[in-house]
């Protein structure tokens, strides 16, 4: 019986800060933990655990606890997300 | 990771190949005329209870019989139907499996029904002379890259072409394992061949053009143009003393089917 090979997915060409069909939420820092990970809670109460996009730690934005964040959480996994903005 | 199997599962494989063997011989001299696609797969069906082995197609992601029957513009993976009734110039493509202690055989052969046209009796033998073809570069040292280019040479020099969409497999203790095997492809490309790697290499080749579209049954792959397709298979094992075709005995030499 042959094998039906997959067709090649096209790749995606993404090029803004936010991965595709992420969800992006208002978070609040609780506290900042170990390899650029933050405890943070989301608008609905629930905490996740982010840690802080690329494009960030490459630019240097600190984040203090108590900082507001807009976080990216992934639709297959909601208890990790990605902070992508640190509000002023 | 493609797995080498020592000699004593190339002989395990080389149980489940002969009985493959048996059924698919069985199953061509039974097509003629007037005899239903279902009509062979109750046949098949019988034989693999008798030798007291597992069909490997039947349940295999859904499949839901122990055949492949792919009649004329059909490429591989029909499902047999009792609606579905051989006639004169026909030509109908046998693939068939089976699991025999854990071990799997896989072989195809396509057959005429009564008389048929030239263009076709030349696809049947470019087709199978691409799988000998194939075969003869199944040996440890040379690259799967020669497998592939040894059929699409073959079959593009004759004027026919190849599909891309289905390929070859790796085969052992499950049916389908690494590598893919394509049928087209650049020679001295991809993985060294080593001794007890076992590849089921299936050209599939159509008249017309290599394009393909999968039926409502989710199963049954016909070429978009129409034309009359062409599917030969054998399982074969890299030895030191050459390729080893599991799926037939091994006094017979020659020509693959």
């Amino acid at each position: 019986m042959a094998k039906h090979r997959a067709r090649p997915e096209k790749k995606k060409t993404d090029t803004g800060g936010s991965k595709e069909d992420a969800i992006e939420v208002m978070a609040t820092v609780l506290e900042p933990l170990p390899n650029a990970m933050f405890r943070v809670e989301l608008e609905n109460k629930h905490q996740v655990l982010a840690h802080i996009s690329g494009k960030m730690r490459k630019n240097f934005i600190r984040i203090l606890a108590g900082d507001r964040v807009s976080v990216e959480l992934s639709p297959y996994d909601l208890t990790r997300g990605r902070i992508v903005y640190r509000f002023k | 990771m493609i797995v080498c199997k020592s000699s004593a599962e190339l002989d395990m494989m080389h149980r489940a190949g002969l009985i493959v063997w048996d059924v698919l011989n069985e199953l061509r001299q039974a097509v003629r005329p007037g005899v239903t696609t279902m009509d062979l797969e109750k046949l098949a069906a019988q034989r693999t209870a008798e030798h007291g082995v597992r069909p490997a197609f039947k349940g295999y992601r859904g499949y839901p019989c122990v055949l492949c029957a792919s009649v004329n513009q059909e490429i591989v993976h029909g499902i047999p139907k009792a609606s579905r009734r051989l006639k004169e110039g026909d030509i109908i493509s046998l693939d068939f499996g089976v699991e025999c202690n854990g071990y799997f055989g896989d072989a195809a052969v396509t057959v005429p029904v009564g008389k048929i046209r030239p263009e076709a009796e030349k696809l049947l033998r470019v087709t199978r002379e691409s799988l000998d073809r194939a075969i003869e570069m199944v040996r440890p040292g040379n690259r799967l890259g020669d497998v592939s280019a040894a059929v699409q040479q073959w079959v593009e020099k004759n004027g026919f072409s190849v599909v891309r969409e289905f390929v070859g497999h790796g085969i052992g203790t499950k049916m389908h394992e690494e590598p893919n095997v394509p049928n087209y492809g650049e020679a001295g490309r991809g993985p060294k061949l080593e001794e007890g790697m076992v590849f089921a290499i299936e050209p599939m080749v159509n008249v017309g053009g290599p394009e393909v579209k999968v039926l409502e049954d989710h199963w049954t792959a016909v070429t978009t143009d129409g034309s009359v397709s062409a599917h030969f298979e054998h399982t074969v094992a890299a030895t030191a003393d050459g390729p080893w075709i599991l799926t037939r005995p091994r006094e017979i030499a020659g020509a693959s089917w």
